[in-house]
């Protein structure tokens, strides 16, 4: 689609410094007007934005886009028509891929299929591990000349301390960040769900809160040895939020970043033993969740990340022990933050877009404030509008959410990337 | 009642309800044929997932005692080793007319699944660590035959072993919680679960300390590979700790009654010929699952039909 000039009309124009009711005008790429409402811009397009907040647009640290390897659960198009439904306009695409990414070329291809679908730009991280074994480090050096800024074995921690603490040092030369998925394998074998009274009844396997707390608190200590940068994938628990809080006391360079689920469901969600609520790490308590939330309001979590995870529905058909982990989250994950953080419009783009993108190092297209002359990556979202999942609606190839039926308030209308329209009025323009 | 997959989905009278049933069952038994018509035209099939063979026998004799058809699936020799879903499977065979599955699976939570994915009642035969509701109501009708009560109140019964990996515990717990009676959990620690503290039970490591006033004890089996899991030493230790021992037997009150829902590890649990006990409710455990799984039967398909007759 080819579209010269667009006008945002009627909408509250979101930056680090101030909310304010403004038209903004872009053209080429980039913003070339903000203006008081009335200043009559005119454009090729006009899109209606009252009742919305204009910002810079989502980034997520955490997509799992399955391309190459699992097609028949997402694709990297598919992924990023998802994406930009929910307002993003960059993905960091997980390695957990088949082959995974780990060398130059899968990183190259995926990042080629995310401009070829032209929705969303596609940030692929890379294995921190030779083939995510755990082993062996990927070759870091050439990830990172080929453009790769985050690195994680996703799916698996480092188990490793030696081989860990190997990377950090290694990455700390070459200006990259490594981004931990915290378990302690041994303690998580064969878990299905959080350890708590539920699964005491259950009588499935626990998946207690310290595999992920103790590998939290290594790799705290290993930034502070090393001092390299870290950030910490999906954080679910209460100490983890305590230690990460720690942490950032002591000035140590570390981020983490929490999803939707663990924000808005909790584990007695599997006594239905529907798949769908099965996730890694599991949904949490009630107090993991409050503690959660609260690290987010005081910044000891830095981003929202959505852990997209979509899983053909044969997968997810199986026995509860047997089916894969995760859950679909790049189209609701506004919806399902929004009402339930209690934030700002200010405080919700800097924990889904501003700093989400200085953790993925896309910092100079993404999360800019929306000014004159900055990359035109945009998000127009109504926090006043409710809506409802419809899993056959979704853009994902997959239908695993679990928010059917469930009312989830805040909405976007309308997604540019570099100028040009991905999501006008709700619907994906490509 | 439309399904049984848990003890907790029944209420107190139901379960009593299907204790008095059973005894209409047991009553059948005894006849020379003992074949009643009450599920004449109805199907069951028994869906096995996980190897069994006295839950899947006593079922389907149950079923055939009420002359339901029955369908055994195997699995070994079905297309669910050819990459069929488990939805799938039960989709086909409700497909071909069945009113009843009898579902047992290694997974927790199977036969929530299925009753899902099925117009069909669904009984659980065992699924994973989780529920094995029919030996529950086999159990309380064991022990309702010996006391001539529809209650358990003032009874004491020790479930001894392996609770954390045993549906058997989490059904009986609930089964005999109902009834009344008080219950303690006899396992070191690594096999108790993570939190009993809601179960409403007590929980210890000193079986001898308890032998002298326990109405039932209650063994479990224990599995070998907990060994190479790490939760007990060996089996000689688990054994010495909480096996079955003549030496424990003697020191059981007179009348207390040992119960072992089978199979038995002899040497490790039961370090004595259970034939050697003089209460061993054992063998009434077996024979009175028929009965019991004929009350179920009926009670999930019998509506409208009366029991009665020669078949």
């Amino acid at each position: 689609m080819s579209v010269g000039s667009v006008v945002l009309r009627g909408g509250t124009v979101v930056t680090r410094d101030a909310e304010r009711a403004a038209d903004v005008r872009v053209e080429g790429g980039v913003v070339t007007d903000v203006a008081a409402p009335g200043a009559r811009l005119v454009a090729d397009l006009v899109l209606d934005a009252s009742d919305c907040h204009v910002s810079s647009g989502f980034v997520d640290l955490h997509a799992h886009l399955r391309e190459p390897g699992k097609e028949e659960a997402e694709t990297v198009q598919t992924g990023s028509r998802a994406g930009a439904l929910g307002g993003y306009t960059a993905l960091v695409a997980m390695p957990n891929t088949d082959p995974p990414q780990d060398s130059v070329a899968v990183v190259d291809f995926v990042r080629e299929q995310g401009k070829r679908a032209g929705l969303v730009e596609v940030v692929p991280s890379g294995c921190i591990t030779a083939g995510r074994r755990g082993e062996s480090l990927a070759p870091l050096a050439e990830l990172a000349a080929a453009g790769v800024g985050l690195f994680t074995d996703d799916g698996n921690g480092v188990q490793d301390a030696m081989l860990m603490r190997r990377a950090l040092e290694y990455a700390r030369g070459l200006g990259v960040t490594l981004a931990q998925h915290c378990e302690v394998a041994d303690l998580t074998r064969g878990a299905v769900m959080n350890e708590c009274s539920c699964c005491t009844n259950l009588g499935l396997p626990g998946w207690p809160a310290i595999a992920e707390e103790l590998m939290v608190f290594r790799d705290i200590e290993l930034v502070r040895l090393t001092g390299a940068t870290m950030h910490f994938l999906h954080l679910s628990t209460a100490r983890s939020v305590e230690l990460v809080r720690g942490a950032k006391r002591d000035g140590l360079p570390v981020t983490a970043e929490v999803t939707p689920h663990h924000l808005s469901l909790t584990d007695e969600r599997l006594a239905s033993f529907d798949s769908v609520y099965k996730v890694n790490p599991p949904l949490r308590s009630r107090a993991d969740l409050v503690a959660l939330a609260l690290g987010v309001r005081d910044g000891t979590i830095d981003a929202i990340a959505t852990d997209h995870a979509p899983h053909p529905r044969r997968d997810k058909e199986l026995a509860l022990d047997q089916a894969p982990p995760g859950m679909l989250g790049l189209e609701t994950s506004l919806g399902v933050v929004a009402p339930r953080l209690e934030l700002g419009p200010r405080e919700l783009v800097r924990v889904m877009s501003w700093n989400p993108a200085r953790i993925a190092r896309v910092h100079e297209r993404h999360g800019r404030d929306v000014a004159p002359g900055e990359p035109a990556n945009l998000t127009v979202f109504d926090l006043g509008a409710s809506w409802a999942v419809d899993p056959t609606r979704l853009a994902s190839r997959s239908t695993n959410t679990p928010y059917v039926g469930v009312a989830l308030t805040g909405r976007v209308r309308h997604t540019l990337l570099a100028g040009v329209p991905t999501v006008r009025d709700g619907a994906a323009t490509r | 009642m439309k399904h049984l997959r848990s003890i907790g989905e029944l209420r107190p009278e139901q379960l009593t309800g299907l204790l008095r049933l059973a005894d209409h069952m047991t009553e059948i038994n005894h006849r020379p044929v003992p074949r009643v018509p009450a599920l004449r035209g109805r199907t069951v099939a028994s869906l096995f997932f996980e190897d069994s063979t006295r839950t899947r026998l006593s079922f389907e004799t149950a079923a055939k005692r009420l002359s339901a058809d029955v369908l055994t699936f195997n699995v070994s020799t079905s297309s669910v080793n050819k990459g069929e879903s488990l939805r799938d499977t039960v989709a086909t065979i409700t497909d071909m007319g069945v009113d009843c599955f009898v579902v047992r699976h290694r997974s927790a939570g199977v036969p929530w699944q299925v009753s899902g994915w099925t117009t069909a009642s669904v009984v659980n035969a065992g699924d994973g660590a989780h529920q094995h509701p029919t030996q529950a109501l086999v159990d309380c009708y064991t022990i309702r035959e010996r006391t001539h009560s529809e209650r358990m109140d003032g009874l004491h019964v020790a479930i001894v072993g392996d609770i954390a990996h045993s549906r058997v515990a989490r059904s009986n717990v609930a089964a005999f919680g109902m009834l009344g009676a008080r219950i303690t959990l006899v396992a070191p620690p690594t096999l108790l679960p993570p939190d009993v503290s809601h179960w409403g039970v007590g929980a210890s490591q000193d079986l001898d300390g308890l032998l002298g006033e326990v109405d039932v004890l209650y063994m479990l089996r224990l599995q070998s590979e907990r060994m190479a899991q790490g939760h007990v030493p060996s089996l000689r230790e688990y054994g010495e700790c909480y096996g079955l021992t003549r030496d424990r037997v003697l020191r059981l009150r007179a009348d207390a009654m040992v119960m072992h829902p089978g199979p038995m590890n002899r040497g490790v649990e039961m370090q004595i010929d259970p034939t050697e006990l003089k209460n061993s409710m054992i063998h009434r455990q077996v024979a009175n699952g028929v009965s019991v799984r004929m009350a179920v039967l009926f009670d999930l398909l019998g509506a409208g039909s009366h029991l009665g007759g020669q078949a």
